[in-house]
């Protein structure tokens, strides 16, 4: 049976007993609701959550545990020999999967029957081709010994169905009459309900810790095993980053780090001043209507997807900043310094364009919480308003803003599609920044995308970086909240 | 400021205020003028602001207008039944058989009636006069014959996509001069075209197949559409509306109203505001390894890419609806106490429906947040395929590989053909609509049903 038809099962089967449970309280109660511990709609969710909570839970541990534990099953049936010089477990398990799916197309359009195909021979039938008629291209001839381990995959994976579909029921089924039996005018069923609601609230609300785990362990898994096939040191402390998909590949992050805090720098060379000095000039200066004006109109830079930014620096920024540096005698200045639209002013100025509203609304915050107090003792001793701005305002808005700037850092280090867009695909150390040159994000996508085998470090190493790039802004977010917050409780 | 040397000790001169105070001396003409670059550096800034958004927004609507409308060329084609049907009995199995080839004949003869009708020289090849034609003007044809078998041997009128230099001539980003190198169209053509113009037969119309269509081919820039990844961010918004707002609005009951003040809680609220600040890509490879690696979901299915973006999406939602809960007022959850309500009917017969406002409003935020939302779905595979057909049913539209709109802005961006940088352009300009739309709406609804208390 399809999951699909199994939830809606279940749920078709949990509304009934929400119908059941409602009446049965009020006839145990003669009819009238008054007599009842507990408002009538709580009994019969009480009966809706015993089915359908414990059955839904067993469903998805079940779902999630299945193809783990038949893979593992399977995978020890085939020997070390099966597994052929040029090709991997993983891959071999691949091709093992696909087979158990065209089979189970196989039986489920009608093109075999079970039996037929647990007759299935490798030897006298051409297996490939007779899979290929139903549309599921597999890349070499299909051995013996594989296709034992398929029709075992299939075989377990539908047993595992049918008693998932079974238990998941019986589960319901018993929660049901369980719920229903104790279901009676004096049951205190509100109380097991909230009891229950209580419980769903905490889970969703842990789901914050469990993607946060999820992500780390995802990532420290595999950055694992990159570490078995790569040497840290090079990783950590090696002066180039080289791939090769044959092997022997340089995969260190120090270029890659160099070209990410080299972008990220100019970025804020560009973000911090315009938005310090347009947050001043807003929270300071500017009056009801300019505010009530400028600063939603700033905020739509922080609301553009990055793509679009990504665009504008690919087709429009850097072909403008060729025609400035680049193009010989053809270009603004008449020299020769940039080649390619992508370079790492490409990217940092778009990137600084973007950061703007997110340093300018965080400084305004800061500078607003500043008390008037302050400002008001140094105008009084005859300051003019820069003045008051410059010595007062700002060293006590300080702690604040430099928060600010780690958060638009943290940013600007994790900013994905401007640099992929925009920087190029070089990694290298160079301060030239008409060149292009390559961040940790980049490299992310680009070792992630198209064909990924996750038994090569070339793949693998995304996994540290992404590991790497998370534990920076992580630390720089951290900080950066710490600092703002330690600000705050200062003038509160 | 704190200058000693402005403090005279008595009996020396005073050297500042030596004229008099009526007329501004030299230090305080220094500090106004600072005062007044002070002030200029500011507006400098907010003007640098500014001209940035308009730079940016100028650009997308040049640049990206031009992909709404697209160069058309009306043929009459006589559709011979000794080329589609040669058995004649009109049997759809033998016509199916006839490929697109079989069809080229047919539309090299109507473009040459044409030019002869209308009685323009030229010393142009039929290939040259074919190439004025998209590459998918034979399979259109084939798709209308196959659709309408009764109308072979009929002649039939036809609007067939120009190919995209002639597109690209008509809107100006082909000329003369920039079609020296370029092997797929000469001035000769160029020439045949502005004939064609001046006759009507060729003509830019408003074009809603970029809207509504599908991707096409690195061949055929002008055939491709947007459509079909539009469904796709769909499916992916519906998977998080539906994930992200109970389990967001679940959560934040929870922090709210109910948690004691210990360390669990601590921990889950550090949780929740370093998620939000998490880099994008980092969900993505969280998407890969968990979703598509381990439980072997599909790839490119907007199922996975809907997940991904629920996670990213839900700090946003539990963020805000915190703030709606909390600026319920106290005396609300009192009064509900008061009358013998328990806690939780407090919670969710008082509470909730006073903040649900605030809570739609964050989550259509939190929504446009994942529309734009491209560099996860690079990790988990929704680019660098063609997404060709649209789904029919919603578990379809869930499982098939698609792409979503930014992830097919990013694809054409990726193409080496510059038409498809118009297209880039004018999905973007799709998308901005589709954002704004998303962020009024929320205002709209803040402005209209925010209840200050």
């Amino acid at each position: 049976m399809p999951t699909f038809w199994l939830v809606a099962l279940l749920l078709a089967l949990s509304a009934a007993g929400y119908v059941l449970g409602r009446n049965r309280a009020l006839a145990t109660a003669g009819g009238d609701a008054r007599d009842l511990h507990s408002r009538p709609n709580y009994y019969g969710f009480n009966v809706l959550l015993s089915a359908l909570v414990p059955a839904m839970g067993v469903l998805a541990v079940w779902l999630l545990a299945q193809p783990i534990m038949i893979e593992n099953a399977v995978s020890a049936m085939l020997p070390d020999s099966a597994i052929a010089e040029n090709t991997t477990r993983g891959l071999v398990m691949s091709d093992v999967r696909r087979i158990a799916e065209g089979l189970e197309l196989a039986i489920s359009s009608g093109a075999a029957t079970a039996a037929e195909i647990s007759a299935l021979d490798a030897a006298k039938t051409d297996v490939r081709a007779f899979l290929g008629d139903l549309g599921v291209a597999l890349g070499s001839d299909v051995r013996p010994d594989i296709l034992a381990a398929a029709k075992s995959y299939l075989h377990q994976s539908q047993t595992g169905r049918t008693a998932m579909a079974v238990l998941t029921l019986a589960l319901a089924l018993c929660g049901l009459a369980f719920a229903y039996r104790r279901t009676h005018k004096d049951f205190r069923a509100r109380n097991v309900v909230e009891w229950a609601v209580m419980a769903l609230l905490i889970l969703a609300a842990s789901l914050a810790i469990l993607t946060t785990v999820g992500i780390v362990l995802s990532m420290l898994f595999e950055t694992a095993n990159f570490f078995g096939l790569h040497s840290w040191k090079d990783f950590f402390f090696g002066s180039s980053w080289a791939p090769n998909f044959r092997g022997d590949s340089d995969l260190s992050i120090l270029p890659l780090l160099w070209g990410t805090l080299y972008i990220s720098f100019i970025a804020l060379l560009v973000a911090v001043p315009i938005g310090l000095f347009a947050a001043i000039y807003l929270s300071e200066y500017a009056s009801r209507t300019t505010r009530a004006v400028a600063k939603p109109l700033l905020e739509i830079l922080a609301g553009i997807p990055t793509i679009v930014y990504g665009l504008f620096a690919l087709l429009t920024v850097g072909p403008m900043l060729v025609r400035i540096f680049g193009r010989g005698d053809e270009g603004l200045l008449g020299v020769e310094w940039m080649s390619g639209a992508t370079a790492v002013l490409t990217a940092g100025l778009v990137m600084g364009i973007m950061l703007i509203p997110f340093v300018s609304s965080l400084s305004d915050d800061i500078i607003n919480a500043v008390p008037q107090s302050m400002r008001d003792g140094a105008l009084g001793l005859g300051a003019t308003k820069s003045e008051t701005v410059r010595s007062v305002v700002l060293p006590a808005a300080l702690p604040g803003i430099v928060g600010a700037v780690l958060l638009a850092a943290s940013r600007a280090i994790g900013e994905t599609m401007i640099v992929v867009m925009g920087a190029g695909a070089i990694a290298k150390f160079s301060l030239n920044p008409l060149e292009s040159m390559t961040t940790i994000t980049t490299r992310i996508v680009s070792q992630l995308t198209g064909d990924t085998d996750f038994a090569s470090p070339e793949t693998l190493v995304a996994f540290a970086l992404g590991l790497t790039l998370f534990v920076i802004t992580l630390g720089l977010n951290i900080m950066a909240l710490y600092i703002v917050r330690k600000y705050r409780e200062q003038y509160e | 400021m704190t200058d000693t040397s402005q403090f005279q000790t008595p009996g020396s001169q005073p050297r500042s205020h030596a004229g008099s105070l009526l007329q501004t001396d030299a230090r305080t003409k220094r500090r106004n003028a600072a005062e007044r670059r002070f002030r200029l550096y500011g507006k400098a800034a907010i003007a640098a602001g500014l001209l940035m958004l308009v730079i940016l927004v100028t650009t997308i609507l040049s640049r990206g207008t031009g992909a709404f409308t697209q160069t058309f060329m009306t043929l009459q084609v006589e559709l011979l039944e000794s080329k589609l049907d040669k058995k004649g009995n009109r049997d759809l199995g033998d016509i199916k058989k006839v490929s697109t080839f079989g069809y080229a004949p047919l539309i090299k003869g109507a473009v040459q009636a044409k030019i002869e009708s209308l009685g323009i020289e030229h010393d142009l090849k039929a290939k040259q006069l074919t190439g004025l034609l998209s590459k998918s003007a034979a399979a259109q044809l084939r798709n209308f014959v196959i659709a309408n078998p009764d109308q072979i041997g009929q002649t039939v009128e036809f609007r067939f996509l120009a190919s995209s230099r002639v597109d690209g001539y008509l809107k100006g980003r082909v000329s003369r001069d920039s079609i020296a190198n370029d092997k797929s169209i000469s001035p000769a053509q160029l020439d045949l075209v502005d004939a064609l113009i001046a006759a009507g037969v060729v003509e830019k119309t408003f074009n809603l197949d970029f809207i509504t269509g599908a991707d096409a081919s690195d061949q055929r820039p002008e055939a491709a559409g947007i459509g079909v990844a539009m469904l796709g961010s769909l499916s992916m918004m519906l998977v998080v509306l539906v994930l992200a707002l109970p389990i967001g609005v679940a959560a934040s009951i929870y922090l709210e109203e109910f948690a004691p003040k210990n360390w669990i809680t601590d921990i889950i609220e550090v949780n929740i505001s370093n998620l939000a600040a998490v880099p994008s890509i980092v969900f993505g490879i969280l998407g890969l390894a968990v979703f598509i690696n381990y439980m072997h979901l599909p790839m490119s299915a907007p199922l996975v890419g809907g997940l991904v973006l629920t996670l990213m999406t839900l700090p946003t939602i539990i963020i805000s609806t915190r703030a709606s809960l909390k600026s319920v007022p106290p005396s609300i959850r009192d009064a509900a106490l008061g009358v013998g309500a328990s806690k939780m009917q407090a919670v969710f017969h008082h509470v909730l429906p006073l903040a649900a406002p605030g809570i739609l409003t964050g989550t259509i935020i939190g929504l446009a947040q994942a529309l734009g939302e491209t560099a996860p779905l690079l990790l988990i595979g929704m680019v660098g395929f063609i997404a060709s057909n649209a789904p029919e049913t919603l578990a379809e539209g869930l499982l098939s590989p698609n792409s979503a709109m930014p992830a097919q802005i990013y694809e054409w961006a990726k193409r080496a053909d510059p038409a498809f940088y118009e297209r880039a352009w004018g999905g973007i300009i799709i998308l901005l609509v589709f954002l704004v739309t998303m962020n009024t709406v929320a205002v709209l609804l803040r402005r209209r049903f925010e209840r200050r208390w």
